[in-house]
């Protein structure tokens, strides 16, 4: 537990972490789910899978924007940058993110004018100050983030911009949790849920998996102290036979979330009926499309997109990764072809990707394992 | 992805009240306020994220909130996506 020593509360992470122990039944197992790539970082960063008992398993959630994005969607977004006098702006996260032809880097490489920006806001900047030019914005994300691209939509329209187009891949966490719980292969007991999304939705859009799935729900911050703490409630709920929606992060998290940016979010988008999400497949009513009437600022409407849908390179399993079927290091790509260096899969780019995280933190130290163990076996053998 | 970076309000434009000066690290730029439907006032803290303030907070969460990014190395990022926030820079006296 090298990085939880840096951290600002040791003895009280201890305590926690004794409590887990202590509470388990070690006659059964407890499969939970962290639905939030930021929980899957820090869980890998602050090495807490050592701390917890073995019979407590994480399954990593599909909440990381980049990892969820199909690659059709990628190209589809890049084909804008191939239109004369366009300027391509996306977050950092998205630049080394494959698409068919390459990444979007790549392209900017071969002459395309793609710009990383920090907010919509700067993207919308551009536009005003290129008015030769039509800016448009790839822009991904979930809750946290699509209230953002709505402002601005909003503001683009106030400012009567001709050339600001967004080109929207927001998705809503509900609809993938509930496709999680539908899926047969999937056998979780609880969720860690979700908590900057949470900032804006709040806490009823999770009620439904406690009162219908009947699996506890506890929307936790990022800290390793909250992750725990997450996880004891959790446990302590499936021990007491009743499920219900907790927040934990109350601090930060209101229950009823955030209403000016839910206004927001219904004022400029509507649900599309289906979207698909890597390795999840095509989810009803899980994606916000731009409304009609905001069509000129809508890129699905402005271009002409390729709209070709592209299936994952076979060998790659970031679908089943994506499940929690396979943990990353059973992908067979995994460390190989696959790396943070040359990602194949998404889950490989971002940080908040349960591979890139597995490959950052804990395969490095299998690896040193494994040598230390080669010598020593070596050693052994007097070879 | 989901980076939320604590910032404290410095001051607010007259004629431009959806944005708000903050202070980050040391660095100050400007934040869209739009998302917040309570009353801000200058010294007061809030939690960033791409441009857009996502909610009010105590000085103490603001200290805890800076904490967790150094322990998850994700401190120096956050500086850099505050660095990057140009938006209506042109519009104010740089301070």
């Amino acid at each position: 537990m090298k990085y939880v020593d840096e951290f600002r509360d040791p003895v009280l992470i201890g305590n926690v972490a004794r409590e887990i122990r202590n509470t388990v039944d070690p006659a059964r197992t407890y499969r939970i789910m962290e639905v939030c790539g930021g929980h899957t970082h820090s869980i890998y960063r602050h090495g807490l899978r050592d701390v917890l008992p073995a019979n407590i398993e994480l399954v990593h959630g599909p909440g990381c924007p980049v990892c969820v994005l199909p690659t059709g969607r990628v190209d589809d977004g890049l084909s804008i940058a191939r239109h004369p006098g366009t300027i391509l702006t996306c977050f950092g996260d998205m630049m080394r993110v494959p698409g068919t032809q390459g990444t979007p880097l790549e392209l900017k490489a071969q002459g395309a004018d793609i710009r990383m920006v920090y907010s919509p806001l700067d993207a919308l900047r551009l536009a005003q100050e290129n008015p030769d030019k039509n800016v448009c914005f790839f822009a991904i994300g979930f809750e946290t983030t699509a209230p953002s691209t709505a402002l601005t939509i909003l503001r683009a329209q106030a400012l009567g911009l001709r050339n600001f187009t967004i080109f929207s891949n927001h998705v809503t966490i509900v609809p993938a949790m509930r496709a999680i719980l539908d899926s047969p292969d999937m056998r979780l007991d609880g969720f860690v849920g979700p908590g900057h999304v949470a900032t804006i939705t709040g806490c009823r859009p999770y009620e439904f998996i406690a009162a219908e799935y009947r699996k506890p729900v506890v929307v936790s911050g990022f800290e390793p102290l909250d992750i725990l703490e997450g996880i004891l409630m959790i446990v302590r709920q499936l021990h007491a036979g009743e499920t219900k929606v907790e927040n934990q992060y109350r601090r930060i998290v209101p229950f009823e979330g955030n209403p000016a940016a839910l206004r927001a979010l219904a004022q400029v988008f509507v649900l599309r009926p289906f979207f698909e999400w890597r390795g999840l497949g095509f989810i009803s009513q899980s994606a916000l499309a731009i409304r009609p009437e905001l069509a000129a600022f809508d890129a699905e409407v402005q271009f002409e997109l390729p709209g070709v849908r592209v299936t994952d390179p076979k060998a790659a399993q970031c679908g089943e990764v994506l499940k929690g079927v396979l943990k990353p290091a059973q992908c067979k790509l995994f460390g190989k072809e696959c790396n943070p260096e040359r990602p194949v899969g998404a889950l490989m780019v971002s940080s908040e990707g349960a591979c890139a995280a597995h490959y950052r933190y804990a395969a490095r130290a299998q690896e040193q394992e494994h040598e230390q163990e080669l010598e020593v076996s070596r050693g052994a053998s007097g070879a | 992805m989901c980076l939320a970076i604590p910032g404290q309000i410095v001051e607010f434009h007259a004629d431009q009240p959806l944005l708000a000066r903050v202070d980050v690290g040391g660095v100050r730029r400007n934040v869209n306020v739009g998302l917040l439907e309570e009353q801000l006032e200058v010294n007061d803290w809030i939690l960033i994220h791409v441009g857009f303030a996502l909610s009010k907070i105590s000085e103490r969460e603001a200290h805890d909130q800076l904490q967790m990014l150094k322990a998850m190395g994700e401190d120096e990022l956050a500086m850099e996506e505050v660095r990057g926030y140009t938006f209506a820079e042109e519009s104010v006296a740089v301070t």
